[in-house]
């Protein structure tokens, strides 16, 4: 989702992969397929980010955000 | 605890849970007022906080758990909250479950309540944040959504509280059900059945409930399936685990579970926000949500991001180290002047001497951290409650984790300049056990205070050069202690087997920014402090009075030795203060410490250390700046501190059998290589004992960190002397 890097992007997650433990987190804080976020901004040293999804504000790594397949609907 | 067999004669227990930040401390202080008590899980450092609160006629016992997001648990808070509310693993089975909703955050909240119901809590539904929701959802529709009662509460104004125990009231009456949003996929059936059948029987609906739940059952079961893996920290029974390893489970079956409530929660949740009535301040309520944002702007931003970073952490470092150091030097003072009174009022004496230097010693030795940790801690309460604390971690992250530590590792390696014993119980921020272990490993490698005055005392006395190159020295014993801990993190990460993990997605919450409610952020600064006090403090004390006695026994010299008794009763002036001095070194180099000096003499020759130093260590186990006074004593100078010109002096003019001199620049260096590396401190061991629950932990960083100074020390002097700097 690299071409999604960006402040401001409207994007939709589509599947969730990688590891069993890690992907039910992700699934269970509930960005599950179907479901819209928004990249707010991105720390100083270029990693994690910040991202808006159901009303919350999270921290989500470069390489963890990798394991989501998005379009971007911006 | 609520048996089986007398559930009527126990007094009710009700849990109160809920997702992180969503106001539910506030909420449990507000429901027991100041019958809330802190005590500690088990082995954990997580606190088991629970209080009495009234509901009709009757009193309850309420228990507060950590925040979690999940049931399916991995980390020791989510298995805290699991317990409490299955009523498993010691913890009482709940009468009735209160879950904090976020207003703000309805779907996402409300999972967690999906899977309480599942496994047939009696959920009550206490919806918070509704102040700040820009849209607030009709409590009657909620209700009718999820199948309990809601009350919207606001803690702060104690709107709702009486609703809400009105409602806690009227639920213990209900009969209990397991209420599922879906239903498990065919395929799920044949590995659910296995895993109900390997339950035993005290963790069944039957035993827990006293009545069969086969719904409740399942739920139990789908939770061990979803849960065990090689890796968790779970506490579950071993027939569960074992059955739960032979079947195959896969990332669709977690799916199943996981879709199938959102699925609800997202069929149903935007009906609710949809039907809500418009609030009359929703601009207003806006404009608070706006405020985050452009507060982010400022302290996340690329430029000004660090830069506020600095400030905070600099403001925090700074009140560490200076403004508890009055605090700190009065604590001192006070018990050194106590002690000074009691012996005037109690004249000369073994007992005196045991109740002076021992017991008020030691409890100065307990009490000196205090205002450290108080501070730390108000500092810690304050910044998390605000929201900043999360950010931390958000923008430390990227450093931390290339040493396979947490984001939120980061302040108390910053308070472990300070001082180590704040800092490890500052390691509580992090959630996971491995996380938290792991930077306990760490933090006493930091140069704490302790080392100061030793570096001061040999960088004065034995390093050569101006006042810059001494100074720069002192700020390369900084960089070096940092460095030192990042690497050792990252190896242990990789060679120690408990602190070895998978990495966990960073997924944490970026929480509004909020304004603390101070009564909240010092209750909790008590509570920590209290428990330092009571537990690690008897540890610390007890030792303090055995390196006393270790120092200070046997009271006489060998026979044959100079009478001084006689010696210093017939001199006066100058001469009588010399041989009060010396008598004093005599009997501290003939004391049980003082011979433990000489017997790892041999030991510590490698490193370049006499047995003098070695006395210095043996002391300096008490804390490290003991050894300029211990040292201090052997040079037969009293009163002696790190600026103390004549112990310089004497340090500098020692000399060996043959004529040289003992302390070299390279003996200095290899010594403060030896203090910046060696676990030194009985504090920083009884205080990692206390929260990592035994004493495997200790043991580990005490040999590690000696064998590492040993070695370090060891290629310092040895390849030092080779290069002929000896």
């Amino acid at each position: 989702m690299d071409h999604a890097r960006r402040p401001g992007a409207h994007l939709r997650v589509v599947a969730v992969n990688g590891e069993r433990g890690f992907r039910r987190r992700l699934l269970e804080m509930g960005l599950v397929p179907g479901v819209e976020f928004k990249v707010i901004s991105i720390a100083p040293l270029g990693d994690p980010w910040q991202i808006e999804v159901r009303g919350g504000r999270w921290s989500l790594r470069r390489a963890e955000a990798e394991q989501l397949v998005v379009v971007d609907v911006t | 605890m609520t048996t089986p067999g007398s559930p009527a004669a126990a007094r009710k227990q009700v849990v109160l849970v809920g997702n992180p930040n969503v106001g539910k401390t506030t909420l449990f202080n507000a429901l027991t007022g100041s019958s809330a008590k802190v005590s500690n899980y088990p082995g954990i450092t997580v606190d088991r906080r629970s209080g009495l609160m009234t509901a009709g006629d009757g009193v309850i016992e309420l228990h507060d758990v950590p925040g979690t997001y999940s049931l399916n648990a991995r980390s020791a808070d989510e298995q805290i909250a699991f317990d409490a509310i299955v009523g498993v693993n010691g913890a009482p089975v709940p009468d009735v479950v209160v879950v904090c909703l976020d207003a703000t955050q309805l779907a996402r909240s409300a999972y967690l309540l999906l899977q309480c119901q599942e496994l047939g809590a009696r959920c009550v539904v206490a919806l918070t944040m509704v102040d700040e929701a820009a849209i607030v959802p009709d409590a009657a529709a909620v209700a009718a959504a999820f199948q309990c009662e809601v009350v919207p509460v606001t803690a702060r104004t104690r709107l709702g509280l009486a609703e809400l125990r009105a409602a806690i009231e009227r639920t213990l009456a209900t009969e209990r059900t397991a209420i599922w949003r879906w239903s498990p996929a065919a395929h799920q059936r044949a590995n659910l059945d296995a895993a109900r059948a390997a339950i035993p029987d005290a963790w069944r609906a039957p035993q827990r409930y006293a009545a069969p739940l086969p719904a409740a059952d399942d739920a139990l079961a789908l939770w061990a399936l979803t849960c065990v893996e090689d890796d968790d920290e779970l506490e579950l029974p071993a027939s569960l685990r074992v059955l739960v390893r032979a079947r195959t489970v896969t990332a669709a079956d977690d799916d199943d579970a996981v879709l199938g409530r959102w699925n609800f929660l997202d069929r149903e949740v935007p009906r609710l926000l949809a039907a809500a009535r418009a609030l009359a301040d929703v601009d207003a309520r806006n404009r608070v949500r706006e405020r985050t944002t452009q507060i982010d702007r400022f302290l996340l931003g690329r430029k000004t991001g660090f830069l506020a970073f600095l400030v905070v952490m600099g403001v925090m470092f700074l009140a560490l180290f200076m403004w508890a150091d009055p605090v700190i030097d009065a604590i001192d003072k006070g018990f050194k002047g106590l002690g000074g009174l009691l012996r005037d009022l109690l004249g000369a004496g073994l007992l005196t001497d045991f109740l002076v230097d021992g017991v008020i010693g030691g409890v100065g030795s307990v009490l000196v951290f205090l205002p450290q940790i108080l501070l730390l801690f108000l500092f810690l309460g304050f910044l998390e409650d605000c929201g900043y604390l999360a950010r931390v971690a958000y923008l430390m992250d990227r450093v931390m984790r290339s040493m396979n530590l947490h984001g939120r590792a980061f302040v108390p390696m910053l308070s472990g300049f300070a001082c180590a014993v704040p800092a490890i119980m500052a390691t509580r921020t992090q959630e996971r056990r491995r996380d938290r272990i792991l930077t306990m490993m760490v933090v006493p490698l930091m140069t704490c205070s302790a080392r100061l005055p030793v570096y001061t005392l040999l960088i004065g006395a034995l390093i050569p050069g101006s006042r810059a190159t001494q100074a720069m020295l002192m700020v390369a014993m900084y960089l070096f202690s940092t460095l030192t801990a990042l690497v050792a993190a990252w190896v242990m990460s990789r060679s120690v087997k408990p602190l070895r993990a998978k990495r966990l997605p960073f997924f944490i919450e970026l929480p509004p920014y909020r304004w603390p409610r101070m009564r909240d952020v010092l209750r909790m600064m008590w509570s920590k402090s209290s428990m330092f006090l009571r537990e690690a403090g008897t540890v610390i004390l007890a030792c303090s009075i055995a390196l006393w006695a270790l120092l200070n026994f046997p009271r006489e010299l060998p026979a044959g030795s100079k009478d001084y008794a006689a010696l210093i009763a017939k001199a006066d002036g100058p001469d009588k203060a010399t041989l009060e001095a010396e008598h004093a070194a005599k009997k501290l180099e003939y004391s049980y410490g003082g011979r433990l000096g000489h017997a790892i003499e041999p030991l510590i020759r490698p490193l370049g250390f006499d047995w003098k130093i070695g006395v210095g260590i043996v002391g300096a186990f008490a804390a490290r700046e003991v050894f300029v006074s211990t040292l201090g004593i052997v040079y037969a100078e009293s009163d002696a501190d790190e600026n103390s010109e004549s112990l310089r002096e004497k340090l500098r003019g020692a000399r060996t059998a043959d004529g040289k001199r003992a302390y070299s620049p390279l003996v200095a260096l290899s010594l403060m290589v030896f203090f910046a590396l060696a676990m030194q401190c009985m504090s920083t061991l009884a205080i990692v004992r206390r929260e990592t629950g035994s004493w495997r932990w200790p043991a580990f960083l005490f040999t590690y960190m000696t064998t590492l100074a040993y070695l370090a020390s060891l290629a310092v002097f040895q390849i030092g002397t080779l290069l002929g700097f000896g």
